[in-house]
């Protein structure tokens, strides 16, 4: 049997070699693992460092903060809490063990645990280690302006949406709201509270940030990157002319008008500022035929769509506006693949969100340029030096100065006579545009305002969308947006 | 490190050090290496469980103790191991109504899925499928060496199949086995059983195409409860892609990768590792028993974990070296039988958490949480001992 049981020694002797090999792999495998989601060892490690905190732009109120906790062998352990709930849940974002991390919490954490490494924070902490003091990490100063942020959810309050508020001429981030939103401190401890969130819409999904990375249809606020086409080709100005019969024909089928213009069902001649004051989809229609969906879409593109807009959040959280098809984003090689007419009033397959349209309005205020979105206004070391500054720059040059001009007052007029009128602020000139997207079922349309303020010195510029409406965006996400720019101006705050 | 934990340490020393004395003065020419293999597994097992909870730690030292002494009980009353070849059926009947016992009512207790545990009341829930797999490798031994010849070469020349005869009672008693381990849900088990067979039957026999067969009826076996049972589904899936389901169905699989990995080549030193959340439970289900190498690999690293590893390769080799120097056939298939035991049980859980092969939760011997696998791993030890103190006697069959 000596032969054999030879034989049995050396088969194991591979299986054990083999196990070994395979916890080496392991090893080597680590710096993979632990970027991973759900790996607690390097969070949980994270947890002995002083996490920096999250502040609003006045650089003193707390939106994320720290709890102490010293563990029975002696470990201290700060956990996170935010003392501003559902305020700025998706912005800020969370940092838990058992549910990892989003939002700023997410994107910044290198900051936010001091482990923006270069050699002489590494010589730092690793004396640090020796000599027992605890690490702790950077505070970040974030561009929201509370009031604006409390303007926008109380708006949003009962309701599936969210809004976005821009300084036109920066870049900052002011508000970032979605609705519904949830208490970020309750996700390490009550989780099942945050799935039992109820809305309008099914599913509630408070977690999903709707401000950047909820799917909306433009309608009619998309008729303000077709206008900008027209003007800035130089092929139509505002008083050129249509004939709106009532309806356009696409594929020989007749689109009416939607209920959701003012005026009469049937216009007749009107030029291109009547047009967009009254959301005339005809006209739009026969624009967009006339212009081509590659010119249309090329303004889209020069107004950022298509491109992941650089604001400081993870990049999963950020949704690229487009044309979509099969859930998934889809630049048509031929312009004959989509129809220019329901493209032109932004029905088609158009998927945006609400930080996109914000870009759009906050294009047009900023004479024609598009500014970096951006969320951060300073990174602060823990003994008070400046690592991070704010640094305005320009994302995208969208239009001429002169046709943002041409469109600006198109669209004041909007707001003075035309669909937008629930935006109007005393004494302040406003510029926006509505829309009411249809998604084929009753009750559910999309419900836009797009606007800036003051029209003719913009300070902010605002997108509201809301889901699963039965009005329109003239009657109920207006009004949101109003009070977000008076928020903004000082009227109300 | 307290007062407490140092004179636990000097109270296992001491421990070892008496069961080590009685094993000398009794078996003076027994292998000098088995114990101390077994006592420094044990170690590492006692001072991990102490660092997850120490109430943990000092159940299972209560164990060891108890372990200790029967193992100091059978090398002192037992006077000649080969006396256990003449109650052999009887053991192998014993076997398979040990592994029938969970599956009764009122004292049977199912556990994560699997019927493994015996609840008498109190603290004495113990699992009788690990004292079970000493008497079938017991009843293996002998049966194997009565009946080797008709097994290797049939009952007209080579090449032929065995007669029932001779095959009958071995398919009996292995089947019977199998059935109840799969009744009872234990998949680790039932693999256990599977390797011990085959291993004792091709160091008996010498035939290869009784391991081919084997391993065909395995593949056939496991293809055919991958078909029926959705909890071995389970098992195939996330063994072969992990992270499909990290929050799912193989979350255990997930976290002990990531505790393996995190420990660097020297891990993260004891009680340093992540391991235990401040509510006291711990991120991986099972870290005292079937995950307890996760927990060694993340404090003492890739060291600490191929230390471990070599612990069994030396004991394997100590283990077969006493099969290949014995005499006679009972004393070769036991002593090579008992070996494969503790070392296929080993590669089973070790490779099942490092992702190696599918997880099916077993023990890892002399190191994981659990009063009956430390009890049966000292008995497994007493015997191998004993074998080894005839060997080196230079008595003859």
């Amino acid at each position: 049997m000596n032969p054999q049981i030879r034989r049995l020694f050396f088969v194991f002797s591979f299986l054990f070699v083999a196990l070994i090999a395979t916890a080496t792999y392991w090893l080597w495998r680590a710096p993979d693992l632990e970027a991973r989601q759900g790996n607690p060892t390097l969070l949980v490690r994270e947890l002995e460092i002083e996490r920096g905190l999250i502040l609003s732009a006045n650089g003193r109120t707390r939106l994320a903060a720290n709890r102490k906790r010293t563990l029975e062998d002696g470990t201290v352990w700060w956990l996170r809490r935010y003392p501003r709930g559902e305020l700025t849940a998706h912005a800020v974002g969370y940092s838990t063990i058992g549910r990892s991390r989003t939002g700023l919490e997410k994107s910044l954490n290198d900051y936010l645990t001091a482990s923006n490494a270069n050699l002489s924070t590494v010589l730092d902490t690793t004396l640090d280690k020796l000599r027992g003091i605890p690490r702790v990490g950077n505070d970040v100063v974030t561009t929201l302006d509370l009031s604006a942020q409390r303007a926008a959810m109380q708006g949003l309050a009962g309701e599936c949406g969210a809004a976005v508020a821009l300084e036109p001429a920066t870049g900052r981030v002011l508000a970032l709201a979605s609705s519904p939103s949830f208490d970020p401190n309750l996700v390490e401890s009550d989780f099942d509270a945050i799935e039992a969130i109820t809305a309008p819409c099914r599913p509630a999904a408070p977690l999903l940030d709707r401000a950047t990375a909820g799917r909306f249809v433009p309608g009619s606020t998309f008729k303000v990157v077709t206008a900008a086409a027209a003007l800035d080709t130089g092929r139509f100005d505002p008083e050129s002319t249509f004939e709106d019969p009532g309806f356009c024909t696409l594929f020989g089928q007749r689109v009416f008008n939607f209920a959701d213009q003012s005026g009469p069902g049937v216009f007749g001649t009107l030029t291109l500022a009547e047009a967009l004051e009254n959301s005339v989809n005809s006209v739009f229609c026969n624009l967009g035929k006339e212009l081509g969906a590659n010119v249309v879409l090329e303004y889209a593109k020069r107004f950022g769509f298509y491109e992941r807009p650089p604001i400081e959040l993870p990049s999963e959280e950020v949704l690229i506006s487009g044309l979509y098809r099969r859930g998934r984003l889809y630049d048509p090689a031929s312009p004959s693949e989509v129809d220019p007419g329901r493209l032109a009033f932004g029905q088609e397959r158009l998927i945006v969100t609400p930080l996109q349209m914000a870009l759009v309005a906050a294009g047009v205020a900023n004479r024609g340029v598009v500014m970096e979105p951006k969320l951060v206004e300073r990174i602060v070391s823990p003994d008070g030096d400046v690592i991070e500054g704010f640094d305005a720059e320009e994302w995208k040059t969208a239009i001429e100065p002169r046709t943002a001009a041409e469109l600006t007052a198109m669209m004041v007029r909007v707001v003075e006579s035309g669909t937008g009128t629930a935006a109007q602020i005393s004494g302040v000139p406003v510029a926006g545009k509505t829309g009411t997207a249809e998604t084929g079922v009753a009750g559910r349309n999309n419900t836009w305002f797009i606007a800036f303020a003051p029209a003719d010195d913009p300070e902010v510029a605002v997108a509201v969308a809301l889901s699963d409406q039965s009005g329109t965006g003239g009657a109920t996400a207006a009004p949101i947006a109003r009070a977000i720019m008076e928020a903004v101006l000082g009227r109300n705050a | 490190m307290s007062a407490a934990s140092l004179s636990y340490a000097a109270f296992f020393i001491s421990l070892f050090v008496v069961a080590h004395i009685v094993l000398r003065v009794r078996l003076p020419h027994a292998d000098p290496f088995l114990l101390p293999l077994g006592g420094l597994l044990c170690a590492v097992g006692l001072t991990e469980l102490y660092r997850i909870r120490p109430e943990l730690a000092f159940r299972q030292g209560v164990w060891v103790v108890v372990g200790v002494v029967v193992f100091a009980a059978l090398v002192l009353l037992l006077r000649d191991y080969r006396e256990l070849d003449n109650v052999k059926y009887i053991l192998g009947v014993s076997a398979i109504a040990l592994l029938v016992l969970p599956a009764l009512p009122v004292i049977g207790r199912t556990i994560n899925g699997a019927t493994l545990w015996v609840d008498f009341g109190g603290p004495l829930v113990f699992q009788p499928g690990e004292l079970a797999k000493v008497l079938f490798v017991v009843f293996l031994a002998g049966y194997l060496r009565d009946n080797r010849e008709m097994l290797s070469y049939g009952a007209a020349g080579q090449g032929r199949l065995p007669s029932p005869k001779h095959l009958g009672p071995l398919l009996l008693i292995w089947g019977g086995a199998m059935l109840v381990l799969f009744q009872t849900r234990d998949l680790g088990g039932a693999l256990l059983y599977f390797a011990i067979f085959l291993v004792m039957l091709y160091t008996a026999t010498a035939r290869w195409s009784f391991v081919a067969a084997g391993l065909a009826l395995f593949l056939a076996g496991a293809f055919a409860l991958y078909q029926v049972i959705p909890h071995v589904q389970e098992r195939v899936q996330s063994w072969l892609d992990p992270w499909a389901d990290p929050e799912g169905q193989s979350y255990q699989l997930v976290q002990s990768l990531y505790a393996i990995s995190s420990g660097g080549v020297f891990g993260s030193g004891l009680g340093d590792g992540v391991l235990v959340t401040p509510q006291g439970s711990t991120y991986i289900p099972f870290l005292e028993t079937d995950f307890i190498f996760s927990a060694i690999t993340q404090e003492l690293g890739l060291a600490g974990a191929a230390g471990v590893i070599l612990l069994y390769l030396l004991f394997a080799y100590r283990g077969f070296r006493i099969s290949m120097l014995a005499q006679d056939g009972f004393s070769k298939l036991l002593a090579a039988g008992l070996t494969a035991a503790v070392s296929v049980q080993a590669f089973i859980i070790i490779g099942g958490v490092t992702g190696l092969i599918p997880l099916t939760g077993i023990t890892l011997p002399f190191v994981s949480y659990g009063g009956s696998s430390i009890v049966a791993n000292f008995v497994v030890l007493a015997l191998l001992l004993m074998v080894s103190e005839r060997v080196n006697r230079g008595e003859r069959a």
